[in-house]
């Protein structure tokens, strides 16, 4: 029965990797390739992170489907609706100033980006200062429009989740059908080659 | 123009397609939560860096810190299973780009905005995200991807403003 809730060291390795090789195939070890989604000239994005939780959502349903595994045996994110939306909007913020988030940037270090590991030293400082800073007011922030009932939208607001599977289908639907016509407009998208020589 | 610059170095392959990077990485996903009962992250690594560093260098400080100290309540957290996590990151993302030819070292984005301001830049974008993904409870991977996955409504909040902001501010600062 799954999950296996195996969390040492080579299950952690094993995903890493993966993890790894796929993210710089994608394109996103490349601060030119990750920034160019903010300027809607590049949409792989969206579209890689979109079909990603489709598969992987489905592929849960399924599991569940078929007996594998047990409901709510799973980590879902707890309901914190504000400080998902302020944090939301650093991360954004930082993507678009620094051209990674905190995964892509350790892809684009070990694809030979040393700008990477000035934005890796900037989440180490930023983490810090959270911690250093870690008082009432972030504690509020973390507790404001807090859902209590719950964490997703079946349990919340009792929507199937083959209701909420299939709106997830036509936002991917979508992200592809407009990101690509975003593409075609625009001044293209970034190739392996333009990323390798960098930014210009 | 050289024969080089107009045809391109072959030694160099293209990235994946958007759909079969998709398709991959939502399987890798997939296989995260079977193996580990959690998804991929990356912000938490450095959440648990600072900690386990934290408790070296200032252990009755980083004890006493509201937010590092149930982190380091069972000892250091340098060896948890996102930091393994992180340590394969780097390996895959480095095989893939020696494998592809796309291993290039540079400090991409000096040439287009000056290396001054390219610095600036990634610090501060890195200084953002770091701050923002400790708000949050996670960054892209952990509460925008593996959190949507897991259908959890606070996701697609994250990723709702990730988006809406990170296309303001790109307008705003040039910073690659």
């Amino acid at each position: 029965m799954f999950p296996l809730n195996d969390n040492g060291m080579m299950s952690g390795l094993l995903c890493g990797i993966l993890f790894g090789y796929v993210l710089e195939n994608a394109g996103f070890g490349s601060p030119v390739k990750l920034s160019a989604q903010f300027k809607l000239s590049d949409w792989a994005v969206f579209k890689v992170m979109f079909t990603a939780i489709v598969v992987a959502a489905v592929g849960l349903w399924l599991l569940r489907l078929a007996g594998l595994m047990k409901p709510d045996t799973i980590a879902v994110p707890q309901a914190a609706l504000m400080a998902s939306a302020v944090g939301g909007a650093l991360v954004g913020a930082g993507f678009a100033v620094g051209g990674y988030c905190p995964g892509t940037s350790v892809a684009g270090l070990f694809s030979g980006r040393l700008d990477a590991l000035v934005f890796i030293v900037g989440v180490v400082l930023g983490t810090t200062g959270f911690a250093v800073s870690y008082g009432t007011a972030l504690k509020s922030l973390k507790a404001a429009w807090l859902i209590a009932e719950g964490d997703t939208f079946t349990d919340v607001y009792a929507v199937p989740e083959l209701v909420v599977l299939a709106v997830l289908g036509l936002a991917l639907v979508a992200v592809f059908h407009f990101g690509s016509s975003f593409e075609r407009r625009g001044t293209g998208i970034v190739t392996a080659q333009q990323a390798v020589e960098g930014a210009r | 123009m050289s024969a080089l610059e107009k045809h391109g170095n072959p030694e160099i392959k293209p990235f994946w397609s958007p759909l079969a990077a998709g398709i991959a990485l939502g399987l890798v996903l997939l296989l995260t939560f079977v193996l580990s009962g959690h998804g991929l992250g990356a912000s938490g690594a450095a959440n648990d860096v600072v900690a386990g560093v934290g408790l070296k260098l200032a252990p009755e400080a980083t004890r006493a810190n509201g937010y590092l100290g149930p982190v380091v309540a069972d000892g250091s957290p340098i060896g948890s299973w996102m930091t393994w996590e992180i340590v394969g990151l780097a390996i895959g993302a480095l095989a893939a780009a020696f494998m592809a030819g796309r291993f290039r070292v540079q400090l991409d984005g000096a040439r287009s905005v000056g290396t001054p301001a390219r610095l600036i830049s990634t610090l501060a974008g890195g200084f953002m995200a770091g701050l923002g993904a400790r708000i949050a409870g996670g960054c892209t991977s952990g509460l925008g991807l593996s959190g949507a996955a897991a259908l959890g409504i606070s996701a697609f909040v994250f990723l709702a403003l990730f988006f809406a902001t990170g296309l303001i501010v790109s307008r705003l600062v040039k910073g690659v």
